[in-house]
């Protein structure tokens, strides 16, 4: 029973933000002791443990070419390409970025998206745009709503996407835990082939709420009772 | 036949020529530690190799082990001002070259893909070309070197130091966390050894009464997400609830298909990040860049997806798993 304290370690220092690296160290070092190993026998599980998880970090290789496709413009051309998706509607237009963000996650470019990277200086103000193609001056609410759904399909499309490429840290953690814990064989192709039915579910349930987006700003814009027709004429007039 | 551990030796030695790039790069003010960090990462890899054919001692490869760990943990790793272009060169070159800038990177997958179904049943005298059980990894291997060779072409670049030195960018703006998903596999393994499965186990199997299959499914999927709330990382609360119901009750009681449970499970877990604080860097962070007034904007964006996705994992589960 005792040696379940390990995982309150665990626990407590994820929930308490300690340093992720020194909480697993301590938390292993310490089921080791609890579960009765001597310090050699501890030290030889952390051996053997990073020896046959070596699968987990070899995503490392595909760095380089990463980076030097980044340096060549990678992620502005996909802004480029986001960019020609301007005509749409707020809903219509976050639900493609959804499932752009899904299928590019999909086949390992995990990196071309992101708060940083699209969201912020591409995805939101595209979303506030056609919004306010629509209402004129958004007022506050409506903003935040925009904005906070923009952030929400790039996180969920980075989730349920990037489990279906077989070299991400998640599938090759999944692979890397199983194979050294139990001294089985699972291959990552398998893993990431059933990471599919969830990333369709995902596609369907938050596109569906993104489309729906449209009429919950139309009921927002109704109960916020118009734009006030001074900003309202001026984003007229900016739009000309 | 190729094995997988030429290929580990590669890893090893690419973090090994980074960590000597890190060693002499004097805009980082913690080079020397990052250097011993990445280095002591490389030699592991190599090292492992005889770990694994039982040649030679594990104890010192869990020293090293530690020792990274301290290095990561008490922050004596840091990066560099990496040299790159300038965010007009950028927008230069991504004009002239296009959309065919994402030709390399879908390059590796290909391969990959193509190695595990396709080369994996090539075979030259009768032995096959690639080592049995690891032809994807070994097609990651492939793809990326491949990647690598399309993607020079593409941007024509002649000098194999400009890859390195923007992965290794990349290599050091990830930093210490890159060792992580790692040391959680090794916890795991730990647990096991000291028996946290077992005891776990026979708790969960006096709570959910033989043969109550979908609500065994229920408990790990809620489970997974539940831990992964409090802890704000789905890959923290893998090795724990895979230890307790995933394996034991799951896949060896109920001989629960193991590639279903796992990778959906690890998803359920992905649905308590969508909706937790705790996950800063997802949820946090977007709404500071956004410099939204309600900083729970984005999570409260994401609860019903999170909760309608929740059920769809345990529906997969109880439907393809058994």
């Amino acid at each position: 029973m005792i040696v379940l304290l390990g995982v309150l370690v665990v626990i407590l220092g994820f929930a308490t933000r300690r340093n992720p690296l020194l909480v697993v160290g301590v938390a292993g070092i310490a089921t080791g002791f609890l579960g009765k190993l001597s310090p050699q026998e501890i030290l030889a599980a952390f051996g053997d443990g990073f020896a046959s998880s070596r699968s987990v970090t070899i995503f490392v290789i595909t760095l380089p070419v990463i980076g030097l496709l980044e340096r060549n413009g990678l992620q502005e051309q996909a802004r480029t390409l986001i960019g020609r998706l301007g005509k749409l509607t707020t809903g219509r237009f976050l639900a493609l970025y959804l499932l752009l963000r899904q299928l590019t996650a999909a086949v390992g470019l995990n990196s071309i998206g992101g708060p940083a990277q699209t969201v912020r200086p591409m995805v939101a103000p595209m979303a506030e745009g056609a919004a306010e193609r629509r209402y004129g001056a958004l007022p506050e609410r409506m903003r935040e709503r925009v904005r906070s759904y923009s952030a929400s399909a790039d996180t969920v499309g980075l989730f349920f996407g990037e489990d279906c490429f077989l070299a991400i840290g998640s599938i090759l953690l999944i692979t890397g835990f199983v194979n050294t814990t139990y001294h089985t064989h699972l291959e990552p192709l398998q893993l990431a082939l059933w990471a599919i039915p969830t990333a369709v579910c995902a596609f369907l349930i938050h596109g569906a709420r993104l489309l729906r987006l449209d009429r919950a700003l139309e009921s927002d814009f109704a109960a916020a009772g118009g734009p006030s027709t001074a900003e309202g004429s001026r984003t007229a007039e900016e739009a000309k | 036949m190729i094995k997988a551990e030429w290929f580990y030796w590669l890893v090893g030695a690419v973090f090994l020529a980074m960590a000597a790039q890190m060693a002499v790069d004097r805009s980082n003010p913690k080079r020397y530690g990052s250097a011993a960090f990445w280095g002591l990462l490389g030699a592991c890899f190599l090292y492992s190799t005889w770990v694994v054919e039982k040649k030679a001692p594990a104890e010192p490869l869990g020293v090293a082990v530690l020792a990274m760990v301290c290095l990561g943990g008490f922050g004596f790793t840091g990066r560099g001002v990496p040299r790159t272009t300038t965010a007009e060169e950028r927008t230069a070159t991504a004009a002239r070259l296009g959309s065919r800038l994402f030709i390399p990177a879908l390059t590796i997958p290909l391969i990959a893909v193509l190695c595990a179904s396709v080369v994996k049943d090539w075979r030259i005298g009768g032995e096959p070309v690639l080592e049995t059980g690891s032809e994807t990894i070994l097609g990651l291997g492939f793809g990326a070197i491949a990647g690598l060779l399309v993607g020079m072409i593409v941007v024509r670049e002649r000098r194999p130091s400009v890859p390195l030195h923007s992965g290794r960018g990349l290599l050091e703006s990830m930093g210490w966390a890159l060792l992580l998903p790692q040391l959680l596999a090794v916890l795991g393994s730990i647990f096991q050894v000291a028996g946290v499965g077992t005891q776990v186990g026979k708790i969960t199997e006096a709570l959910l009464p033989d043969g109550q299959k979908y609500i065994a499914v229920a408990v790990y999927c809620v489970g997974m997400a539940l831990f992964t709330v409090v802890m704000g990382n789905a890959f923290a609360a893998f090795p724990v609830m895979t230890a307790a119901i995933g394996w034991p009750v799951l896949i060896e009681q109920m001989h629960g298909d193991p590639p279903v449970v796992l990778a959906v499970g690890m998803l359920a877990g992905f649905c308590g990040t969508l909706v937790t604080p705790m996950a800063a860097n997802f949820n946090l962070v977007p709404a500071a860049l956004l410099e939204l007034k309600d900083q729970y904007g984005p999570i409260k964006a994401q609860i019903p997806t999170a909760g309608a996705l929740l059920l769809c994992n345990v529906a997969i589960i109880s439907l393809f798993a058994f």
